[in-house]
């Protein structure tokens, strides 16, 4: 019982994780159609700006604090590279998907290479706070805290992003703007101001999952943003493009598939059971591929 | 009289396709201008190339101001309402928020918005997506009468709509055309006879008439010529 419980809740906290990764990607296609493959990229500036951060500020600051400060210059960060991608590279190809898709590969492909080329190509640990390495007791098992501090901020990101959709103006035009952009346009709303806000947004929400993803694998890497956005394509494919609620529910089974299928058939297959998992869905709902309310 | 809005030699084309070959006509300050013509003559096309919403080239001036480059959304918020053919109200949105999504009520019209459409007010919490064909056009119209407007463009608006709900239109039209000028683009003359005082008339992406709504409508042979139809086999709006 107990090693179920551990599964579980690591299987929660991991989801929680694919869901912070996901939730910008499934933003920025519900409202713009844009599939933006430079998201990893976003996730590892956000990583590597928090690590730096840390690394530069005195260590006479606890590691607590000095994670605090790191996360909200990785947020600014990310929201700036989310704004700059936008404006620059995005704004000149809507309407042209295909070529959408290559400025975003190839923007991914250039951002590895440039932290590798400043940084290295090998992990950097990250210092992690006494908060996120310890365990507590719960039912018998010994759960890691970090797991709860994911779990922690995704919901409070999912009750801010669905407070935001459903009580604000900007949430309201977004939500119009998922359904028919043009027609938003044509009642006199300036939607590429729009597009830029939640590039910006998703921006920063994923470098809070590079953050977060970092102080999990307990280092920094180049490719770590790009393994991560793998799980946050299936996620969000699952979950319904545009959909942010489809997307916590598929985070969620993301993190749980995986870690049972895990422990429970043969370590490694894991990965393996996301896929199908990801099959089956879109087997038995063909329209998870299509944009949906977010 | 003078006019809102005044296009000069616009054009549109859609890849190979030539949709307005210089299209050229003014839409009095005052009343309802109808523009008509065949199926695909270039009508919607011609409300799109005013909002930006189609590649046009040539001159769009509203009061004077040419709005030709600018965005669609400017050239809304600078004067102008739309109601799109087929309605497009925001089918995941309520009422509410359809209406919210064009800012406060603000406009002269919207008083008439809570008198015109007091079914809305008590539907204020339904999704638009689930309300009938006549219903989502009554948010589609209100919606641009809670904004000042120079100018109303209306599309279609009795379209597959039952003959009370087309009545109902009409009168909703009349009665807004009282404050604001309307570019109405319309199939139905008996409608047209009723509200519009002055019409344009397409075919193939130019204009062939401009003149007196009534005397085209009562001229059975004009308007089998220009539109292929006449009074006598329309219904009654």
């Amino acid at each position: 019982m107990s090693t179920f419980l551990l599964i579980v809740v690591t299987g929660l906290g991991l989801g929680a994780l694919y869901f912070l990764a996901a939730s910008g990607l499934s933003l920025i296609y519900g409202l713009m159609g844009v599939l933006n493959f430079a998201h990893g990229a976003f996730m590892t500036a956000g990583a590597y700006a928090a690590w730096v951060t840390m690394t530069r500020l005195p260590s006479s600051m606890g590691v607590g604090l000095r994670l605090l400060v790191a996360v909200v210059v990785a947020l600014l960060v990310g929201a700036i590279v989310g704004v700059v991608v936008e404006v620059v590279l995005i704004r000149p190809l809507y309407r042209h998907h295909i070529q959408q898709v290559l400025v975003t590969v190839g923007l991914s492909l250039a951002a590895v290479a440039a932290v590798q080329g400043i940084w290295g190509a090998d992990p950097r640990a990250v210092a992690r706070p006494e908060v996120m390495t310890g365990t507590v007791g719960l039912l018998g098992a010994r759960i890691p805290v970090d797991r709860f501090v994911y779990l922690a901020v995704a919901l409070a990101l999912f009750g801010g992003l669905l407070a935001l959709l459903r009580y604000t103006r900007l949430g309201l035009v977004i939500r119009a703007g998922v359904e028919n952009r043009t027609m938003v346009e044509a009642l006199g709303i300036d939607v590429q101001r729009t597009f830029t806000i939640v590039f910006g947004l998703g921006g920063a929400v994923a470098a809070l999952a590079g953050v977060l993803f970092s102080q999990y694998a307990g280092s920094v890497s180049p490719g770590q943003g790009g393994s991560l956005l793998i799980y946050a394509f299936i996620v969000v494919v699952i979950g319904g493009m545009g959909s942010l609620t489809g997307t916590a529910v598929a985070a969620f089974a993301v993190g749980l598939v995986q870690q049972l299928a895990n422990y429970y058939a043969v370590s490694g297959v894991g990965d393996l059971s996301v896929v199908l998992l990801l099959a089956l869905v879109l087997l038995a709902r063909p329209s998870s591929l299509k944009g949906a309310t977010a | 009289m003078s006019s809102v809005l005044v296009l000069d030699d616009v054009h549109v084309r859609y890849g190979g396709s030539h949709v307005l070959q210089g299209v050229s006509f003014e839409v009095p300050a005052t009343g309802v201008t109808a523009l008509l013509g065949r199926n695909g003559v270039g009508k919607t096309t011609t409300l799109k190339a005013v909002l930006g919403l189609a590649p046009r080239t040539g001159s769009v001036l509203l009061r004077e101001r040419d709005i030709v480059r600018e965005p669609t959304h400017r050239i809304v918020a600078g004067g102008i309402g739309y109601v799109p053919e087929d309605r497009e109200v925001f089918g995941g949105l309520t009422v509410e928020e359809n209406l919210r999504l064009v800012g406060p009520a603000e406009g002269a019209d919207a008083a008439i918005v809570r008198e015109l459409f007091p079914d809305l007010v008590q539907r204020r919490t339904q999704r638009a997506g689930t309300l009938s064909g006549g219903q989502q056009q009554m948010v589609a119209l209100a919606r641009v009468l809670l904004r000042e407007n120079d100018l109303l463009l209306v599309d279609e608006p009795t379209k597959g709509l039952a003959p009370k709900l087309v009545t109902e239109v009409a009168d909703v039209l009349a009665r807004v055309a009282e404050s604001t000028p309307v570019l109405l683009v319309e199939q139905n003359l008996p409608l047209v006879r009723r509200i519009a005082d002055t019409v344009v008339v397409l075919d193939a992406g130019r204009v062939v008439h401009r003149g007196d709504a009534r005397e085209l409508v009562e001229d059975q042979a004009l308007t089998q010529e220009l539109l292929g139809v006449s009074m006598r086999r329309e219904g009654a709006a």
